[in-house]
């Protein structure tokens, strides 16, 4: 690890992109492809953890499935009363929150053991989700290379200083949903930004391009159901989703590194681990367990609160509740707002290992 | 044509999983499947540097624990992105309750 001095601290704003000078910063700073901080946990268990089962992922799957047609059915039934309100309510968290979750573990390939049931709904999901299932696959796969690294993570939601108003706008689906659907117009006509290209591989490229045309496809065949019908309801049922139903998603998303350190190589200062009801972890797919997914992406979503068992006397305490999550993060976030340089470190117990400071050698340095 | 080397006791590998060898400054991963046969790759993922020892062994693939990449370990084949490229594979087999591998120059 190269050492920093006090007089490379980063200037506010910083720049996110992955092609300005951050990037080339993140690379000679051997920030890039890093080795990272993991727990220890002997093989055995660790491969008793990652075995795959399709049970757990069909079970949760046929009842993804179920629900989202039963509360559709329900919200079409009462359509153009009130009664279908609470149906819709029901089936947006189904479709606009869910499907994040589903598009994750599906596209890690963890959910199920049968790889064809993981691609199946890795692409229902990323059509729900608004995500070119292509490129985001490589964007996560660079996520989990380079966790929080300015300039070389393709998917930090909370950047510094961080927008308040903007990040509520978030729950709302504003403006992600307009961005997403702008990229995958800009793909389905055959551009691929630099920004993409930096993470896409070129031969999966026109893949990226099939993909958004299919999803434009079917979006274009919704609008036209709309205008026809002259009704809402197509648009109710495809996409709209996205904005009255994302707010879960939302709502669990952000914790995941809100707030937290950025450039270092301990998923422990950059990660987010938070106990949730069991409602929000069906709907969430445990990834509330965070800090112990980016450390071993290969274990399922159902092996996860195992794994938290196993390892949490080498993590910092969970945040215990919502509430008790977004205290520490806004708080945190409010005060990057005047102190961009500030971010929340939390103390680990007496039982885990220190925070290799060479890991984070680099935010110390910029703090 | 290069030598045999001995890599472990075949028991040090249970059946479906995988170990870490490192050797003349390489790293390669040795694998036992569940009929007990012995195969030998690269030790690192061709996506990025990371380590194939600590991943998943199932049927025929070892998967990469950083990003969930697949390779069929007999043939070295890439299955599953973000990994494109093939692993090198090696000659392993049993003499003597020993796995050797042979691995070049």
């Amino acid at each position: 690890m190269t050492e920093i001095s006090a007089a490379e601290a980063p200037h506010y704003p910083r720049d996110y992109s992955l092609t300005g000078p951050e990037a080339r910063h993140a690379i000679e700073l051997g920030l890039a492809s890093a080795e990272w901080y993991h727990s220890d946990v002997p093989r055995k268990t660790m491969k008793e953890l990652m075995r795959r089962s399709d049970g757990p992922a069909i079970r949760d799957t046929a009842l993804w499935i179920g629900l989202l047609i039963l509360t559709a059915a329900g919200g079409i039934a009462f359509w153009g009363s009130w009664w279908a309100v609470p149906f819709f309510a029901v089936y947006g968290v189904l479709y606009g929150s869910a499907c994040d979750s589903r598009w994750h573990e599906c596209g890690h390939g963890t959910a199920f053991r049968t790889d064809w049931m993981n691609d199946v709904v890795y692409h229902i999901a990323s059509f729900m989700v608004m995500r070119n299932p292509v490129s985001w696959r490589w964007s996560h796969a660079r996520h989990h290379t380079d966790t929080i690294i300015v300039g070389r993570d393709p998917e930090i939601a909370l950047m510094r200083p961080p927008d308040l108003i903007l990040s509520a706008a978030h729950f709302i689906g504003i403006p992600d949903v307009f961005l997403h659907f702008r990229i995958l117009a800009r793909n389905a006509f055959g551009t691929v930004s630099d920004e993409e290209r930096d993470y896409i591989p070129e031969a999966e490229i026109p893949k990226a391009i099939f993909w958004a045309r299919i999803h434009m496809g079917v979006y274009a065949a919704a609008m036209i159901w709309a205008l026809v019908s002259w009704s809402l309801l197509p648009l109710v049922l495809i996409g709209g989703p996205r904005i009255y139903g994302t707010w879960h998603m939302v709502l669990c998303g952000l914790l995941q590194h809100g707030g937290l350190a950025e450039d270092v190589l301990d998923h422990r200062l950059n990660s987010r681990t938070v106990y949730m009801n069991p409602v929000s972890r069906w709907l969430y797919w445990n990834m509330n367990y965070h800090v112990e997914h980016h450390m071993f992406p290969m274990v399922p979503y159902h092996a996860l609160p195992r794994l938290h068992e196993m390892i949490k006397h080498d993590l910092p305490p969970p945040n215990t509740s919502f509430l008790d999550g977004y205290r520490e993060m806004v708080g945190g976030l409010i005060r990057q707002v005047r102190e961009p340089g500030y971010y929340v470190r939390k103390d680990l117990p007496p039982t885990a290992q220190p925070y290799r400071e060479e890991f984070h050698a680099v935010d110390l340095a910029r703090a | 044509m290069s030598d045999w080397i001995v890599v472990c006791a075949e028991d040090e590998i249970e059946l479906e999983d995988v170990i870490r060898f490192d050797h003349g400054g390489r790293t390669f991963a040795v694998y036992r499947s569940m009929e007990g046969e012995v195969f030998a790759t690269d030790g690192l993922c061709t996506h990025e540097q990371v380590h194939l020892a600590d991943g998943l062994v199932m049927d025929d693939t070892i998967e990469c624990p950083k990003h969930n990449g697949r390779f069929n370990y007999k043939t070295g084949a890439a299955l599953r992105s973000p990994v494109c490229e093939a692993l090198t594979t090696y000659p392993a087999r049993v003499r003597a309750g020993r796995i050797e591998v042979q691995i070049g120059g």
